[in-house]
């Protein structure tokens, strides 16, 4: 702590100077730039609620595959791509019964809980424990170089993805009815969303764990919206508080080993979020004459 | 299915499980959790606030790991972070279905992630027992004390009484609030007050079923109920019978095995609702009716 204070510059080198730092930073950077993205459409479209679903799938797939005795990540990425791509074969926006929705999802959340049983009472030791509260809530200190490499790969291609698809998606998304007549495969660009939605959210389980993706989804994209109605410049808002997010949060995370890095990252988004809804709640009533911008109209 | 680990004589498990006195005690705190979470979960099902619950719910993982933290009684934790949570929640105005963009369900999540956040934050910062954690997440009903068990009934009893007593006029702005508040129902406090309760029962609940599958119990029971019947009166004790069955038959598979509670109460409130979503279906198919729309 004293020694990022004294000097910032020799702290950060010193900093990245521990390879477990370094590989954090690496994947770090790639899950908040896609989740960023992603998270932003999700807002838009009112999915957050997604998101929230595929926190608990992401949890029960990967127990599942740890009790099975295969990888982690193979059920992960499973479970959470299959449950993304049924979700966009249900639903039109996810405006089912959510009660009916919620009740499957609790299931799920039991099942996970019975899986992470099974894991820990077959291994001996506490491992198993360790693991079942990791996949919870997130481990991205102890990842691996291959894991990170493999994460910012990913993350990459999940960015790149999105960016191609981002005014076709952007269309279908503001008004899918005009979207569609105009010849926009506004269907096609939902499954394309939610296939994109599942692969972060197995990346972000890895980094700050299934239960606090939500927050990496869903409030860098609310500040965005908040701070500019323009749709590609919140595109890009969002993913960039997303990337301090996460490059901060690893950073107190570091300098106060007491704080765990998934708490300082989900807290420094939060914090974000707050300051731009006191930030807009001001400069709107500042001035009272012009009409409070919405953020997007259609 | 679920019987597996009680094929032998069904008297002599009764008593082989209530013989010990830990388990007396979580059958009298799983009887009083159930049949709140019955009566405030069908108002919650009949109001589409499942949601609300859901983030009620989890927030009392990050309430108790702050009052173990502390040192402090993990019940003030419960209720403490439950009615503060409910608090907030009822000063959001709920998103007009008119909207565009609301920016609601961004909140709520961006609410729930850095709740259960700060629940990371206390455990890591009490040195966290991993046991304790899982038992908070998933549901214990081991070491439930008669104290413990006496302040579930008093707290129960009060939001029961609250109930009742707001029962009718609450149903009133539940069912057609726009008529009900034409009428001089409060209806913008009765949600208030609502919201309240189900984060006292959130509180309650959570320390049975574990803070992330409070809501099974909330909304299982309840939706069940209301696939089967249309009438409030009969829905409501099936909502509590339901509840009180999952709990009971949840706690005994429990004590015979090593899995958590809350992975039962989950299995078997599924069970329940596909039974009688099946029910629902197959009486209308004999009947030759359209099937009946549940209440809105």
């Amino acid at each position: 702590m004293s020694m990022l204070a004294a000097n910032p510059f020799a702290g950060i080198a010193h900093m990245l100077g521990h390879p477990f730092l370094r590989y954090a930073f690496i994947a770090g950077t790639g899950i908040a730039i896609a989740s960023g993205l992603v998270g932003y459409f999700i807002v838009l479209r009112q999915q957050v609620f997604t998101g929230d679903a595929l926190s608990h799938v992401a949890f029960t797939g990967a127990l599942a595959a740890l009790a099975a005795g295969i990888n982690l990540r193979i059920g992960l990425y499973g479970a959470c791509i299959l449950v993304a791509l049924l979700i966009a074969a249900l639903g039109n926006r996810g405006s089912g019964d959510d009660t009916t929705i919620g009740i499957v999802f609790a299931w799920i959340l039991g099942l996970g809980a019975f899986f992470l049983t099974i894991y820990t009472t077959s291994r001996s030791g506490t491992a198993g424990g360790t693991t079942g509260i990791n996949v919870l809530f997130g481990s991205i200190f102890g990842l691996s170089r291959a894991a990170a490499q493999t994460n910012a790969v990913l993350s990459l291609l999940v960015a790149v993805a999105v960016i191609g698809l981002a005014r076709p998606l952007l269309f279908a998304s503001i008004d899918d009815n005009v979207a569609g007549a105009r010849g926009v495969p506004v269907r096609a660009l939902g499954f394309a969303l939610m296939f994109l939605v599942g692969v972060t959210a197995a990346q972000a389980t890895q980094a700050i764990g299934a239960l606090l993706l939500l927050g990496l989804l869903a409030a860098p994209a609310g500040a965005a919206q908040r701070l500019t109605a323009r749709p590609f410049a919140a595109m890009w808002l969002s993913a960039a508080i997303a990337l301090l997010s996460v490059w901060t949060g690893l950073s107190i995370a570091y300098a106060a080993p007491k704080i765990p890095p998934s708490f300082a990252i989900v807290a420094t988004t939060t914090g974000i979020y707050l300051v731009s809804i006191l930030v807009t709640k001001y400069a709107r009533s500042s001035r009272l004459t012009t009409d409070a911008p919405a953020p997007v109209s259609s | 299915m679920l019987a597996t680990g009680l094929t032998w004589n069904l008297r002599s498990d009764v008593h082989q499980l209530l013989q010990f006195h830990f388990m007396v005690n979580a059958y009298w705190a799983g009887t009083i959790v159930a049949v709140l979470a019955g009566a405030i979960g069908w108002y919650m099902v009949l109001r589409g606030q499942a949601f609300a619950g859901h983030a009620l719910s989890m927030v009392a993982f990050p309430g108790a790991a702050a009052a173990i933290w502390l040192g402090i009684s993990v019940n003030f934790g419960y209720f403490g972070a439950c009615i503060a949570a409910a608090v907030v929640i009822a000063a959001v105005p709920r998103a007009n279905s008119g909207q565009t963009y609301s920016e609601e369900s961004a909140v709520i999540g961006t609410v729930q992630a850095f709740a259960l956040a700060c629940g990371v934050l206390f455990v890591s910062l009490y040195g966290g027992f991993l046991n304790s954690l899982t038992g908070l997440l998933f549901g214990t009903f081991l070491g439930i004390s008669d104290r413990q068990v006496v302040t579930l009934l008093v707290v129960a009893a009060a939001v029961l009484v609250v109930l009742a007593a707001v029962a009718r006029p609450l149903f009133f702005a539940t069912v057609d609030s726009d008529v009900a508040q034409a009428r001089g129902v409060p209806v913008r406090m009765l949600s208030a007050v609502f919201l309240v309760l189900l984060g006292c029962t959130a509180a309650e609940v959570s320390q049975i079923t574990g803070a992330l599958l409070v809501f099974a119990l909330l909304v299982m029971p309840a939706a069940s109920a209301q696939q089967l019947t249309a009438r409030p009166a009969l829905g409501f004790a099936i909502t509590i019978a339901l509840a009180v069955g999952i709990t009971w038959t949840g706690l005994a598979v429990a004590y015979f095995s090593v899995y958590p509670v809350g992975y039962f109460v989950t299995t078997i409130g599924m069970a329940c609702y596909l039974l009688s979503v099946a029910i629902r279906y197959s009486a209308a198919y004999v009947t030759r009716r359209a099937p009946r729309r549940a209440v809105a």
